[in-house]
């Protein structure tokens, strides 16, 4: 795969290709299997996504230590913020739905981590519903997120322990951002300026859950990085360029994750996890599942 | 190399790549050992597996593991139960393994009829692990493949017997790593196959006089 998105989009624009295409075509040669097979593969991971939606939507899920849980009802139901009957607010809402799942031990799609997998479905199936996209293309989406990913693996981290929140829910709202820019119609260029522009709104963001658990605040911040990439995607999609390279954005995600202290990397030893409310709540809760598991 | 698959996924039960779905593939790897879902188990959690496991359902799908369920099997959030009423009698207990172990790590110890087997396995990240010892011996396994792990005396033409064995089972070897500490000390190999070695092939392996120790285990991740 890629090791710099600027190689992609060079390659994409020179052949007149989608990144979605230059992407299939990379993993087809690097692992030697049919593009059928690796759409099939993504087509499935659609799915998946979208019954953890469908379930977060209708289900009354709550974690282990219900620290976390039908707060994707509340926000599908009562409709009484700005934004209203908006595709924003559904895709905010999808992003709760995921995470719920996931906390409460469903089944989702790790994309990139489980942890920050509420941001990817949130958008594609969010924006495909809202400007009715074919299944086709939301798996062209999910090649081009791979390749973001991928990038962001090789120069920098997809894992909080060692990057912190920012190379979680940050490089999934990247990943987010530039598959549905193209999705919608954005150029080569265009998705690489929506991947910084997304970027750069998360960078430095730690990761802090409360006793250690992917719940609070990760639930959360798959809303608020879904938002981010919206941010991205409307800027990009209108043309606005972001002046440091993608790439360039990319390394110092990894730059700042490897300079984190570690109590901002998944240890709850910083951040919300070491307010006084945080170490109160985690202990609290941490004592209820182990009761409760007898 | 880094697969487009490995970012989309893997589809998991929640919620965390490396307490749950690492540590269900820890469990199905120590399974295959004993070749099914053993009578009794003793899992000894270090580090970060250790302080928040519960929390994580890493307990769960440990169990699970051990039960044959995968990363993507519902049924995890209920493997406690599940193992009681299939009689696998498990006990948890927390300990500090080695001060530089890593920190999601498990020491495995089980039993089904006659076999027994102990593993000490780590979950990475993203769902993927590395198991670094099986019953006292240093390996280096991941699951991504079927692997055979081989201990043997250091002499001539060990290797090619034991390929010999191999192809003659039609199965054939994507990687093969042989170390020794010393001399005509013992040899150590893990061999990872593409096909799943069958239980014939294994005895003949067994039968040799001169390997002292092989273990199969089963391909537990990747596509």
């Amino acid at each position: 795969m890629y090791k710099a998105l600027a190689d992609a989009i060079r390659d994409a624009e020179q052949q007149k290709k989608t990144l979605a295409q230059v992407a299939l075509e990379t993993e087809a040669r690097d692992q030697g299997r049919p593009i059928e097979d690796i759409r099939a593969a993504l087509k499935r991971a659609l799915d998946v996504m979208r019954s953890a939606i469908e379930k977060g939507l209708t289900g009354d899920l709550y974690s282990a230590s219900g620290l976390v849980g039908g707060d994707a009802a509340k926000l599908r139901v009562n409709q009484k913020g700005p934004l209203a009957e908006t595709p924003f607010r559904d895709i905010l809402t999808r992003a709760l739905a995921v995470q719920e799942v996931n906390a409460a031990m469903g089944v989702i799609v790790a994309a990139p981590t489980a942890g920050g997998a509420g941001v990817l479905p949130a958008i594609l199936t969010g924006l495909a519903k809202a400007k009715s996209v074919s299944d086709d293309k939301v798996v062209d989406g999910l090649a081009t997120a791979g390749l973001i990913g991928a990038v962001v693996a090789e120069r920098a981290s997809l894992s909080g322990a060692e990057g912190g929140c920012q190379a979680e829910t940050g490089a999934a709202a990247g990943m987010a951002a530039g598959a549905a820019t193209e999705m919608l119609g954005g150029t080569p260029s265009q998705v690489g300026h929506a991947v910084a522009l997304t970027m750069q709104g998360t960078l430095g963001l730690v990761c802090d859950p409360l006793g250690g658990l992917v719940e609070l605040p990760c639930v959360f911040r798959n809303a608020t990085g879904s938002a981010i990439a919206l941010a991205g995607i409307e800027m990009a999609l209108a043309g606005i360029t972001f002046a440091i390279p993608v790439d360039e954005v990319i390394d110092v995600m990894g730059e700042i994750g490897r300079e984190m202290d570690v109590r901002y990397r998944e240890t709850a030893g910083g951040g919300l996890a070491a307010t006084p409310t945080g170490r109160r709540l985690a202990k609290e809760r941490l004592y209820q599942i182990k009761r409760s598991e007898g | 190399m880094v697969s487009l698959l490995d970012i989309i996924g893997p589809v998991m039960v929640g919620p965390s790549s490396s307490h749950t779905a690492g540590a269900c593939r820890l469990g199905l790897l120590a399974r295959g050992l004993v070749g099914g879902t053993p009578q009794s188990g003793v899992l000894q959690l270090h580090g970060s597996f250790a302080r928040t496991g519960e929390g994580h359902g890493t307990d769960k799908a440990l169990v699970g593991g051990l039960l044959g369920f995968r990363p993507d099997d519902e049924r995890l959030r209920d493997a406690l139960q599940i193992a009681e009423r299939e009689g696998l009698d498990y006990k948890f207990e927390k300990t500090t393994i080695a001060d530089a172990a890593h920190p999601n790590t498990v020491r495995i110890s089980i039993e089904r009829g006659d076999s027994k087997a102990t593993m000490l396995g780590s979950s990475l990240g993203a769902g993927r692990v590395l198991v670094q010892e099986i019953d006292g011996y240093p390996v280096e396994v991941t699951g991504n493949l079927h692997t055979i792990v081989l201990v043997a005396e250091d002499r001539k033409g060990s290797i090619a017997r034991i390929t010999g064995i191999l192809a003659e089972h039609d199965i054939n070897i994507a990687t093969l790593r042989l170390t020794r500490k010393e001399k005509g000390g013992d040899a150590f190999m893990v061999i990872e196959c593409d096909e799943l070695p069958d239980k014939k092939a294994g005895e003949e392996l067994r039968a040799l006089d001169w390997v002292r120790w092989t273990r199969r285990l089963d391909k537990v991740s990747g596509g």
